[in-house]
């Protein structure tokens, strides 16, 4: 027999909770505790308000270059909320709800977004990268990670973000390869936002899902309603479960949708239509979210108040505190330090220099 | 003369290279439709049509190792990289074989493409879009190195990339892109790669530089001749590699002061090199030591240092009335 049909998983799954408008596939419903129900939700909000404050202060010149994350909050709050504290978070640019819910401050990313190398300082009770600008390189240390906890004898975990794009990269091949191969504890996840700034997911891979890669490498894979952070949630969890069971990688595919511009340097009008816009804040993730936990009783309209000026509130006081930091500058000198763990004599020499330069600069 | 930006001078290269030759095609991300995020390539996706100006999707090693697949079989690909802190994941390609198909074929296949890519800080962007990193590629044996300093230079330096047989790394100065507007002749103009120019005059000591240091040399050199009465003649390097040593030899024989300066860290950096070939060739005319004033040895810092980081004026006045003290 010449020609012979090798089975391979073929089908990818599709899995959401919550419908559009908010209603529970309650067949579906996931165990959560009304606790973290409610912490998803603030965070969320918390997310939305704290992006749109930072596009307002950029327009007005106080915030630099950054990257909105509205419309992917419940991609990344149900995925990094299935973590405990010792596991790993390796992001991209666009998780700052994420980066929060971890616990970094909302100073930190006005103060990294400011160009303050201060904003950047991570400190030692959180196992979270930095932000990763190069697309899809963080990938490979995530599996790095997983691998060394592995090793180990740990159940910790890592926990990859990505965007449809970096699926174009060699980096995200190679770590699922390895993962696959080495059965790595690493969770991916690929923040499906339909954009790789101006190329439209159709252009970036002729693949129906980005998901079906995973069947490539022998891992799981699965297509998950980005927008549901029920659904997230649950995908995130059994993922984390596999990982920890020593049952290896999995790649989750959320589908979702960046409401604003690629970063503020951006103009989408270029590339993509209002309508295109609208019909994706008809679905919402935080408005789906707030439907059903209004149908479930935890939250009221009096409630869903509070909630935002609550939010509103410690946005502000964020803010406020942020300002007030940068009205000191910083010592430029700070450049050489972290360079290496101990100077190195050409950089005493340079450090000594640019001292010498900016004292006589400054007396003119 | 129409007076354009450096991005506009860059896109009537490119226009009309294009419009000349159907070899010539662009590719990389989001330059098509979107013009390239610095909209160097604007309005060429509509003339050309998607055929010619592809938006690939997002994948640097590919866009550089298809444009050395397309140029080895006759075309003549102009990639964009869209920052040139992204052009590392397509660095092995670059090195393993843009930069010696030629001499690994003994002349059978060769590599005429060009890598565009914006270089170097100044614009307060995000991590891995300020570096300058021109020493990876001018080190690099088989490649060509090429940084222009104004709209001018950058459209006659990009005609001649496009049309060069051998793979061009073309570094574009961010900073540069809408600084100023220069005069821009709608008629052809190319300057041969692995030319310097003269940028100023003067007698009494050379500074060398190009790319984005050459506005803070030109500015100290105004500012020696305005408070100290020094004539400072500045050239402008323009390629990187192969390095015109002709024009800078012959000033520095005749000033016998030199000052170099450049973005790039200072180790093992261009201006390394420069000092070595003023050695070598115009030892016996020094009359002081060679001044480097350069980015530092560690990564570009986030923008609010940054203005610390970057070479000024100011810096190269102090290096330049020290070497004329010595
Ligand atoms: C290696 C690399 N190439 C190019 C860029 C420039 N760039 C930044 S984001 C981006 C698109 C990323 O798309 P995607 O992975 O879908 O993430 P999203 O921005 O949609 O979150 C590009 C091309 C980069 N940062 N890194
Ligand atoms: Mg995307």
């Amino acid at each position: 027999m010449p020609r012979t049909r090798i089975e391979i998983p073929d089908e990818i799954e599709h899995f959401s909770i919550l419908d559009q408008e908010g209603n529970l596939d309650s067949g579906l419903e996931p165990n959560i505790a009304d606790e973290t129900l409610l912490q998803l939700y603030h965070y969320m909000l918390l997310g939305r308000r704290f992006d749109e404050r930072l596009l307002s202060l950029q327009r007005q010149g106080r915030v630099g270059t950054f990257a909105p994350i509205s419309g992917q909050e419940a991609s990344q709050l149900g995925t990094a909320a299935v973590l405990r504290p010792s596991d790993w978070l390796v992001p991209a640019f666009r998780e700052t709800a994420a980066e929060l819910w971890r616990g970094r401050t909302m100073e930190s990313v006005m103060l990294y977004f400011n160009g303050y190398s201060e904003g950047v300082e991570i400190p030692d009770e959180r196992n979270d990268f930095p932000i990763s600008v190069p697309v899809g390189s963080q990938i490979l240390h995530a599996v790095g990670i997983a691998w060394a906890s592995q090793y180990r004898g740990k159940d910790d975990v890592a926990m990859a973000f990505f965007g449809d794009g970096a699926t174009s990269q060699g980096d995200f091949h190679e770590g699922l390869n390895f993962a696959g191969v080495f059965r790595i504890p690493v969770i991916f996840v690929c923040q499906n936002n339909q954009w790789a700034i101006s190329l439209p997911r159709k252009k970036q891979t002729r693949s129906e899902t980005l998901a079906q890669k995973a069947i490539a490498y022998g891992i799981k894979g699965i297509q998950v309603d980005g927008n549901d952070v029920l659904a997230v949630y649950a995908a995130a969890s059994e993922a984390a479960q596999r990982a920890r069971a020593g049952d290896g990688a999995t790649f989750i595919e959320c589908v979702t949708y960046r409401l604003s511009v690629h970063t503020t340097a951006d103009d989408p009008k270029r590339y993509r239509t209002d309508e295109e816009v609208e019909l994706w804040q008809q679905r919402d993730p935080i408005k789906r979210f707030q439907k059903y936990l209004v149908t479930k009783g935890l939250l009221s309209e009096e409630k869903v108040a509070a909630a935002e000026t609550a939010v509103k509130e410690e946005i502000q006081a964020a803010v406020d505190r942020a300002e007030e930091q940068m009205k000191n500058p910083g010592d430029p000198l700070y450049m050489f330090e972290h360079a290496y763990a101990q100077m190195p004599p050409h950089l005493v020499e340079q450090k000594e220099y640019l001292a010498r330069a900016l004292s006589s600069q400054k007396k003119g | 003369m129409p007076k354009m930006t450096m991005v506009q001078a860059l896109n009537l290269a490119l226009r009309q290279e294009m419009d000349k030759d159907d070899r010539v095609i662009v590719l990389g991300e989001d330059v098509g439709l979107d013009g390239g995020v610095f909209r160097v390539t604007d309005g060429l996706y509509q003339q050309f049509s998607d055929k010619r100006v592809v938006d690939t999707p997002l994948a640097e090693s590919a866009i550089v190792g298809m444009s050395i697949g397309m140029a080895a079989y006759g075309l003549r690909p102009v990639c964009e990289i869209q920052f040139s802190g992204f052009s590392y994941q397509a660095f092995h390609q670059l090195e393993n074989h843009a930069a010696r198909l030629r001499w690994r074929s003994r002349g059978r296949f060769s590599v005429p493409m060009v890598m565009r890519t914006p270089c170097s800080g100044g614009v307060r962007a995000l991590e891995h879009h300020s570096e300058s990193r021109e020493a990876y590629y001018a080190h690099t044996p088989g490649l060509k190195m090429v940084i222009p300093s104004g709209p001018r230079n950058a459209r006659a330096l990009l005609v001649s990339a496009i049309r060069d047989p051998d793979p061009v790394i073309f570094y574009e100065p961010k900073s540069l892109y809408r600084a100023f507007r220069e005069e821009v002749p709608e008629e052809e103009e190319a300057i041969p790669i692995g030319t310097s120019q003269l940028a100023r005059e003067g007698s009494d000591v050379t500074l060398i530089s190009y790319g984005s240091m050459m506005r803070p040399t030109l500015e100290a050199a105004s500012l020696l001749k305005e408070k100290d009465g020094i004539e400072a003649e500045v050239v402008d390097l323009l390629t990187i590699s192969p390095l015109d040593d002709s024009l800078f030899t012959a000033s520095v024989r005749k000033t016998g002061r030199a000052v170099i300066v450049h973005e790039a860290p200072r180790s093992f950096g261009p201006g390394a090199e420069i000092v070595s070939k003023i050695m070598e060739k115009s030892f016996y005319y020094l009359e002081a030591p060679i001044a480097r004033v350069t980015g530092f040895d560690v990564v570009v810092p986030l923008f609010n240092r940054e203005n610390a980081y970057l070479p000024n004026a100011d810096r190269i006045l102090r290096e330049t009335r020290q070497v004329l003290a010595a």
